[in-house]
Formats: C-alpha cells, structure tokens, sequence
C-alpha cells in the first residue's frame, strides 16, 4: 500500500515530522518499508507564463520568450520544441536553485539576455519526462510557487501491511490506526447519499448469496468520459502508483483507495437483461479488460447478465463489458464478496489485481451503500451525468456476524506483564471501531465490520499492545522449574562427530537437499526419487536419496577452482519414497587429491580407499567387533574399490572409490574416494565395561601367511579371532606382501598374536597349542600356509 | 728404563695433546693398562730392596693417581667437545612449520546454530529434531493456516503431492512436541527450510532455529527479556538496541519482529540495513490459544511464546558475509575462513 503523506493529513494531521509519523506507523504494526519524495529539494520556480515567443537571431534551435512571472515579466531563451505563447510553465527566476545545487544566473545565450530557465518536468525531478517544458494546467495560477501549486512537497509512504489488516489497504484505515496512535481526533469526508434524479434500475439476482451476500447497482446516465480527472484525484491516484487513465478508472479507483471498496463499472449499453450473480457454467470462457481469454473453472463467481459471462467477480472485469470512450450509459457495482470463498481463486487463473488483493483478505462489508455514493458523487462531479436510484440485494444470513468477545481486564497483564488503565483500553478499542460494553470482568467487545481477525480475547490484548506500543512492556528474565535433561551415555551427540572429522582435516559442507534427477540416478538407479511438484529448476527437482552426489559436485565446485586436496563432510536427511517417506539423518565425507596437506615433510600419494576408510573407522571407534566391511558393488563407485559398512552385519553405509565414468562427468580425479552411513551409527557409543589388568606377562608371535589374493584379509582376521580361544588378546595386522618371492595369485599377510593369562603366566605349549589350531583351521577353511 | 719423572712428564704431555676419546683410551692402556709402563715399573719393585719399596711404590701410586686424574679429566673435555660438534651439527631449522594433520572446520551455518543452542540449552531449552517433508497439517492447518489462507503466499511452499509439502519452516517439529509432551515445554528445533524462492537475497533452501515455550506464567515481558539477551549474547554486544514491533503470523498472538539495530553502522544507516538503522532478525509472538487447543494443551490454563530465526542472516551478521549463496557454495576459499 502506497500512501501520500499529505493526503493521510487531511484525514488526521498529528504534530509529527514524516520520520516520527512513519516510526509510529512502523510501531504499530503498519511497517513502513520506505518513504519517498515527490521531487528533491528546489527553490525559486514559479508559475509563469509564455507572452511572446521569437526566433533567437543567431541560433535556429532558440527562442526568445517574454513570460509573466507574475510580478515582473522577464526575458528568456528557451530551446524548448512547446515553447509557445499562452503556455504555463514552472519557470526558475534567477536565484533558484534546481536539484543537484544548480544555482540559477543571469546568462548570455548566443548574445542575448536570459533571465532564468523555464523548465522541463525531469529538470525539477517530478518525473523522467525530459522531452520540453512541463505543461501546465491554463488555470495554474502565474506566479504561484511550484512546490505549492503542485504540492511537491508531499512523501510517499510505503507500508508493508501484514495479510490480517486489509482494513488499512486504504486510506481511512491508516488514518483510523494513526488517529488512534496519536491520540488525534479522525476527520471524516462527508459522505451523503447522492440523490437519484433519474429513475432508471437495472435488475440485479444473486444465485449465489454466500459467495456474494451483498450486491448494489446503480445506473448513470449521460456521462462524459473525455472530461479529465481532478487535478487532486489525479495527484492522489499517481502519488499511489496507479496511472490516471479516464473519469470511471480513476474514479473507481480513487474510492477504493480512500475507503477500501473495490468498485466496478459496466458500459449499460452492453448488459442485457439483468445482472446475475451466479457460479461458472460447464466450459464458459471470459475475456478479461487485461485481454486474455479465461477457461472458467468450476467454482468461479461471475458476473453475468442474461445472457454472457461479464466478469470475474472480485478480480478483474471483462474487456466486451467494459467501458469504453464512446460509453455514455454506467451500471456501477459495490459489492461484497465472502474472504474465504474468495482465497485462492484469483491465484489459480494466475491473477492477483487490487480488487482480488482486497477481497481475499476482506472488505468492510457494510461499506458498499457508502462507496457507491461517494463513487456517484464523485463521477457526476467529474463526468456530468445523472444517476439512477441505487439497487440493493442483501441476504443478510449470509454476511459475516462479529460475535461479542469478553475481555478480561486480568488477562491483559496476564499475557503482556503489563497493566493498561481502563480508560486507556476503552479509548482504544473505541478509536478502532469496537463497540464495547463493561463488564464486571472487563468488557464484551464487538468488532467493526472492517475486522476480520477479531475473534479472541487475544486479539483484542493484541490491538491494545500495539498501540501502547510493545516499547512500553517492560522485558523481564525467564522464570520457571529446573527440569534435567539426562543422557544416554551410550550416545553422542552429533556435534562430537563433526568435531572428529574436523580434526581430521574435514570442511563441512552444506549442499540442497534436491538434487538434479540425472545425477542421483547415477548413484542410484533403483530408487524413483521423490519428485518435487513444482521444483526452482531442473537440476534441483528431486529429493536426494543420497548425500554422496551433493558432495562430489561440491568436491568438482573446488577442483575445478585449483584446490588440490578437498575434503568435506556433510550431515542431513536422505529421503527415500514410499507410503511413508523415510527421512533417515545420514553423514557422508568425500576425500580428492592429496592425502597430506603440501608441506615441506609431507607425502605427495593422492589419498585413497583407506584413508576415507581410516575416517570411518575413527567415526565408529567406539563399535568395535561390532563393525565390519564387506566387498560390494555399488553403482556410481569403483567395483573393485568399494565396501559396505556394517554394524552387527547390517548395513549402515557404503565407501568406495568413484567409478572413473563418474570422474569424468564431473571433473573429479579417478582416486576420490566417499563414505556415507547413517548417522545413528556414528553416534552410538559403547558402555564401557572394566576387566581386571593381567599381572602377567604376554606371549606374542608372529605368523607370516601365504594367502589368495582373493580371500579378504578380514575373514582371515575372522577366523584367528575365532579359533585362537579365549587367551588371545590382541590380534594385529602388521604387513601385506605381494610379488617377489611368492606365487602368482598369492599375498603375504603378517599377522601378531598377543596371547595373556588373567591368573596365570602361560606356558609354551598352551600357546603352541593355540597357533597350531589356528594353523589348523585357516589351512583347512581358507587353504592358507605358513611362509617358508 | 725411562726414569720416572720422564714418564710422567711424557704421558702427561700425551695426555694434553690426545684429540679424541680413544686416543687417550689407547694412552691409558699404554701406561696405566696390565702391560703399561707405570704397571710394569710396580712390578719391578721386587727387585728393589725392603727399605726403598714403599717410597717408591708410593712415588709411582701417586703418579698413577695423577695420571688417571688428568686422563679422566681429559676424557670428560673431549665428551663435553664432541657432544657440542655433534648437537651443534643436529641444528634444525625451527622456524619450519611443525607436523600435524591439516584441521578442517565446521560451515558457519551450523557454527551459528551451535552458538544458538549452547544459549538456549543454557536457559533449559531441549534441542528437538524432526522431519523435513511434513503433511500439510503439521505444517500449516495445526498453526492456524487454512487451505487458501492468504498467509500461505507468504510462504512459497515447494509441494511433494497434495498432502505432503517441503517444510517451510520448523514449527512442525513444535506442533509434533506439543502432541506428545505435557507442558512445561521449553524447546528449540533447528534445521532445513524450504522456500519456491531463489534469487541474491533468497534460498530455496535455508536454515532456521525456532523455540517454543509453553508453562503457566510467561507472557510477552519474559519473550521480549529472553530474546533481548539472546542477541546481547549472540553479537556479545550488551548495548545492541533491540526493539519488537508489531507483525502478524497466524500461529501468534500478539505477533512481533525483531529488529536491531544496524551492527555494521550501529544505526547510522548503511547499506546493510537499507539506510533504516534497523535489522529484522526474527519473528516471535505469544501463541495463539487455537494453536494450543488443536494440539490438545489446555489454552486456559497454559499459554507460551514462539520464535523463529533465520540462521543464514543471523551469521551473516555475525561474521560480515554479504551474500547468501556463499552458504551453498561449499568453496573451501570460504570454509577455511570459519575454522
């Protein structure tokens, strides 16, 4: 809502500046976004008019103008293509000082004496027209100051209104709000019925009354529309940002502006019949004032007469209705449409107009007798003409009905921590237009037609808050039970996990979690993701299945701007479809290039399968046995290069190296490695639990295996873990060996068995005993030798 | 056979000039060793007579003395001058900079969120979690947004189908605590928002703290208190003015937004703040009893306030970044910065 600040004053004209006017407009819930001048600072222009004008004798481009200032008449050379006898131009006499400081002087043009500047309308930053001299109105008084004249002076205030206060999407409502702000007293225009001086109706039935409860019609008659709008109206509509076009535009306009009332005006001429209220027919088509051709949807309120579609009531007339220069017969319509029944219609054709703004949030609903007047009152004073009686139909079961609120003096500092007098509260509610009655506990109060949000107590202690102002309600310090929160001790809290891999070197990303469909395909070809209906773009229109893809392109987002080693991590829900969507928190970390950060005694090998596994590893620490890997496919990562990550034989995650077609999409070197597991994982922690310290000494030995290179290291661990017996106590894996010296299709893996009695110190064949079973049952299960 | 002073004076003379560890070694086996000169002068002293044997073993024994002193003595300088030359020539360069895997850091996102928690859990506000794709109920109709509500323009909703949505913001999470926890309920849910929005101000994804507080005693005064020392806490700035000025939510009544003023110009007005002075930084407001009521807390006996923030302006603020799709970026020239 856009408001000039001297039209505001001539409803209520408190003893503010315009920066305490829009403080106190802000503070009261009417948040001005901006405010704006007419035209910047000048002085010294006044009125004047053109008396003669001649060729300048040395320059075709050039005229020489007498022009009547009013008190003198002075000379002036004016290149201007309008400069003629009998205009009235702003004229800057010497001394003025135009915008931007520009000091008007005597001046010699081509030889010849100008005695200031007649200026172009850009020239005084009332608009950009720059194309001549502003032309002013035959009646504009000569030698009257400009800012005057014009009321230059004046600011635009922009108010950012919340959805529950269409009462203040016109200028009656803010000056309501600001009277009662201020304490001033609200001067009302007089608004008396326009008497009918004809006696021509046009019948109006409404089949559809709880859409439309209340409906007026009136005719005019004889109507003029080539006669131009006051220069006020014009002003007051422009300075609102509407453009001023013809007496029924602006008219209309202009009392919905003042009051609130969205008006609308047929050509009568074009109406047959009657006007009918009524929903859409199967397949019925409109054509709207703005040109385009609407397919009704069922549902819609039209405007119709006997026989056609007129317009979509509320949002926007239609174009074959509507009136025109040659109109010379109105049928003009006040209406009040139902909010609820309004909400969302202009919306789903596309459309959002001031009439559809209005509606949706609510129009007073006993204010159509009103505005029609005025709307009359105003037209015939504009366009001449004669009007009709006014038609009404009302069902009034179907007009909204402001039931009675108690208020309760008690719970006002019960909800605020702060008392109001009772005096305060009554002027008030009062000022805002609620009718209240005292009671014993405070006050039943009614709210005015124009509120639709009054339906609580609340609402009421609202209104009372923000006129007082929430400045005035003192803060205060929580108070309240101490309630402890325990925790598990076996859980951590995320925070710690983050903290682990940030020691390790990790950045935290955050990436959308919609994802481009293609590129989750790649990671996930099985899974028909949860497609969003009306995604930003293409390449975010899906919900992530998983955080890998997010992170590889942030990864690619970094390679690509010279980063030799990224590493990232990133936590957050992963979505999978089904009745129930499942939202499983997930952390996933992703590792390129370098394995060491440059340094004058660091490694230059890229980082590979086992320092993402290494982070993983320090990730579920806490699990133990419990943790486990297997070799496993997965699309989009390496096959020979990837692992599922298991805790107690589930799977939590995956890890692997990318594949290399995935590295080439998009830009990533062959080696970068990911790993994504369920956050629950992660943040389970082991009960620690104490076993007694042996007093006695450990027995280690080590065995060198010659195992196929196709068996996993793991089962072999597995398996000594398994047949070693209850007297081993560490198990170590200290090398792995390929080539020389070992078959084709072999691996040497050195492996330290620590073995320790609780209460004893253990004898030589207890262990051999227990090596040879191991040796046992690895060359029996997995064909594994001792090296020789 | 050498006199004996000539011995002395000639070992001593060897031992001054011997230059390493086992050159004196070498000196001591040749005199003082089994077969070394003054071993081998104590054993001829049979052959002396019973008067002349003890002076001069005693003369010898106190040479002997005197010589081992001296090559001990020895011994321990040319330790000492080694043991310099050797640390000397171990010298490192200790300028260079030390061994440790490189440290990462966490996004400024959750950094603000962390710092938001650690006050709130301060003031006994348990974190809460919950989903992002929410039902139309617990997104919208259980805080007072109807089908059609002009409210839900507001919100620019990103839609799954016709019942589920993108969160756009995370009240849900409160609706849900409040249908399973009796009151007193003190809470904060971080997280993931969703707005159809994208352009140098707005994100379609973003991230918001919210708080919701339900007992029987607190009212606007203690919501205005608490988040005044928030953001006191928050910019560590006890003089940062604050100020609640009406708005309207449908989830609350009485509504707020809260502005401070401008930390870049501290109120001048600057670029920043849209030359006003002020910041809008969060909304709040008492909630509505309808809200209380059809999550089945008793609005006549319990009332309680509600707050939003968005985390992304917040740490904005906080650490002087000018443009949102910094956040999502993920550029490490940016992450490094918050380490």
């Amino acid at each position: 809502m856009i408001i000039s600040e001297q039209w505001l004053r001539t409803w209520v004209n408190p003893e503010a500046t315009t920066e305490a006017l829009s403080h106190k407009l802000t503070m009261i819930g009417l948040e001005v976004d901006g405010v704006a001048t007419v035209a910047e600072p000048f002085s010294g222009v006044v009125v004047a008019e053109i008396i003669s004008a001649e060729q300048h004798p040395d320059a075709d481009k050039l005229r020489v103008c007498v022009v009547d200032a009013g008190d003198e008449h002075v000379q002036i050379v004016c290149g201007a293509p309008n400069a003629r006898v009998g205009l009235r131009a702003p004229l800057a006499k010497v001394g003025a000082v135009l915008p931007g400081n520009f000091k008007i002087k005597k001046a010699k043009l081509r030889g010849v004496e100008s005695q200031g500047m007649l200026c172009a309308s850009a020239e005084l930053t009332i608009s950009e027209d720059n194309d001549g001299l502003m032309e002013l109105r035959s009646d504009a008084p000569i030698g009257a100051d400009i800012r005057e004249y014009l009321r230059l002076d004046d600011k635009i205030l922009e108010l950012g209104l919340t959805p529950n206060r269409a009462d203040c999407l016109s200028m009656r409502g803010v000056a309501r709000d600001v009277a009662v702000a201020f304490d001033e007293a609200l001067i009302e225009p007089e608004i008396a019925p326009f008497a009918a001086t004809i006696d021509d109706q046009f019948p109006i039935a409404i089949d559809a009354p709880a859409k439309c409860p209340r409906y007026l019609g009136r005719v005019i008659k004889g109507v003029d529309l080539s006669r131009p709008t006051p220069e006020y109206m014009r002003d007051r509509l422009e300075r609102a940002g509407l453009r001023s076009i013809d007496a029924v535009v602006d008219v209309t306009n202009y009392v919905m502006l003042e009051m609130g009332q969205p008006l609308h005006a047929f050509d009568l001429d074009q109406l047959s019949g009657g006007i009918v209220v009524r929903e859409c027919r199967e397949a019925e088509q409109l054509t709207l004032l703005d040109g385009t051709v609407q397919s009704l949807e069922p549902g819609t309120l039209l405007i119709a007469d006997h026989e056609k579609p007129l317009a979509m009531a509320g949002i926007m007339g239609g174009e074959d209705s509507g009136v025109s220069e040659s109109t010379t017969s109105l049928f003009l319509e006040s209406a009040f449409f139902t909010p609820e029944l309004m909400a969302g219609r202009a919306r789903s054709y596309g459309l959002h107009t001031d009439a559809s703004h209005r509606y949706e949030r609510g129009v007073d609903f006993q204010l159509q007798r009103q505005a029609m007047e005025r709307a009359t009152r105003l037209f015939i004073e504009t366009a001449g003409g004669e009007a009709g009686p006014v038609t009404e139909v009302s069902s009034d079961g179907d007009l909204p009905i402001n039931d009675a609120v108690l208020l309760r003096e008690e719970q006002i500092e019960k909800l605020l921590g702060l008392r109001i007098e009772r005096f305060e509260v009554e002027r008030i509610l009062q000022g805002l237009g609620f009718w209240i009655v005292t009671q014993e506990q405070g006050w039943l109060c009614t709210a005015p037609s124009w509120r639709f949000d009054m339906g609580h107590e609340v609402d009421l202690i609202e209104e009372l808050a923000r006129v007082i102002g929430y400045d005035a309600i003192p803060a205060q310090r929580l108070t309240g039970e101490l309630i402890a929160t325990p925790v598990p001790e076996t859980r951590r809290a995320l925070r710690s996990a983050k903290n682990d891999l940030v020691a390790r070197g990790y950045f935290e990303a955050v990436t959308f979690s919609f994802v481009e469909p293609q590129l989750q395909a790649t990671f996930d070809p099985q899974t028909s993701p949860v497609h969003l209906k009306n995604p930003i773009s293409a390449d975010l229109a899906v919900m992530r299945t998983s955080l890998i893809p997010g992170l590889l392109k942030a990864i690619a987002h970094n390679v690509s701007r010279q980063q030799s080693r990224v590493r990232l991590f990133e936590t957050g829900l992963r979505f999978l479809p089904g009745d129930e969507i499942a939202q499983t928190p997930m952390i996933a970390l992703a590792a390129s290039g370098l394995r060491d950060a440059e340094g004058w005694s660091a490694g230059k090998e890229a980082a590979d399968f086992f320092d993402i596994k290494g982070s993983v590893e320090a990730l579920l620490g806490s699990l133990g046995q419990r943790l486990s890997f297997e070799a496993c496919v997965f699309p989009g990562l390496h096959d020979g290069q990837s692992a599922a990550i298991l805790v107690d034989g589930h799977a939590v995650g995956r890890m692997g190296t990318i594949h290399p077609t995935v590295g080439k999409l998009l830009g990533l070197p062959a080696s970068t490695v990911v790993a994504e597991m369920e956050q629950s994982a992660v943040t389970a922690l082991a009960m620690p639990e104490y076993e007694d310290i042996s007093k006695f000494p450990e027995t280690r030995r080590d065995l060198a295996l010659v195992v196929d290179k196709g068996v996993a290291s793991g089962d072999v661990m597995t398996l000594i873990r398994d047949t070693a017996g209850g007297l081993l106590t560490k198990l170590d894996l200290f090398d792995v060996y390929e080539g020389a010296g070992l078959a084709e299709g072999k691996k040497s893996l050195a492996i330290g068995l620590t073995f320790q009695g609780q209460s004893r110190t253990l004898d030589e064949t207890e262990v051999s005993g227990a090596v040879d079973q191991v040796l046992d049952s690895l060359r029996e299960k997995l064909g594994i030798e001792l090296r020789s | 056979m050498q006199s004996l002073e000539n011995i002395k004076a000639e070992a001593s003379n060897a031992i001054d000039a011997a230059t390493d560890v086992a050159a004196l070694e070498e000196l001591r086996v040749s005199y003082l060793g089994k077969k070394g000169a003054l071993t081998g002068l104590l054993k001829s002293l049979g052959q002396l007579s019973a008067e002349e044997r003890p002076k001069a073993g005693a003369e010898i024994n106190a040479i002997k003395q005197v010589l081992t002193e001296q090559l001990n003595l020895r011994r321990d300088t040319l330790h000492a001058e080694a043991l310099a030359v050797q640390l000397s020539s171990e010298a490192i360069d200790v300028t260079l900079p030390g061994r440790h895997p490189e440290t990462g850091g966490l996004h400024p996102i959750t950094r603000t969120i962390q710092r938001m928690e650690t006050f709130f859990s301060s003031m006994g506000f348990d974190v809460v979690e919950g989903p992002e794709i929410e039902d139309d109920y617990h997104n919208f109709e259980a805080l007072n947004i109807p089908a059609h509500h002009p409210a839900r323009a507001m919100h620019d909703t990103f839609y799954v189908d016709e019942t589920r949505v993108l969160r756009t913001h995370t009240s849900g999470v409160q609706v849900r605590t409040m249908e399973t926890q009796a009151p007193p309920i003190r809470i904060i849910c971080p997280g993931r928002v969703y707005r159809c929005d994208s352009d140098l101000t707005h994100s379609p994804m973003f991230h918001q703290v919210e708080g919701l507080l339900i007992d029987e005693t607190s009212h606007f005064g203690h919501l205005k208190g608490l988040l005044e020392e928030f953001l006191h806490a928050f910019f560590e700035r006890d003089d940062l003015a604050v100020r609640l000025r009406p708005s309207y939510f449908p989830f609350t009544e009485p509504s707020a937004e809260v502005d401070i003023q401008c930390v870049k110009c501290s109120g001048e007005g600057c670029r920043v703040c849209s030359h006003t002075g002020w910041i809008e930084v969060l909304g709040c407001g008492m909630v509505n009893p309808k809200v209380l009521q059809m999550s089945g807390i008793d609005p006549d006996k319990y009332r309680g306030f509600a707050f939003g923030m968005g985390v992304e302006r917040l740490s904005m603020l906080r650490y002087g970044i000018g443009d949102l799709r910094l956040n999502f970026d993920n550029d490490l020239r940016f992450l490094a910065q918050f380490m």
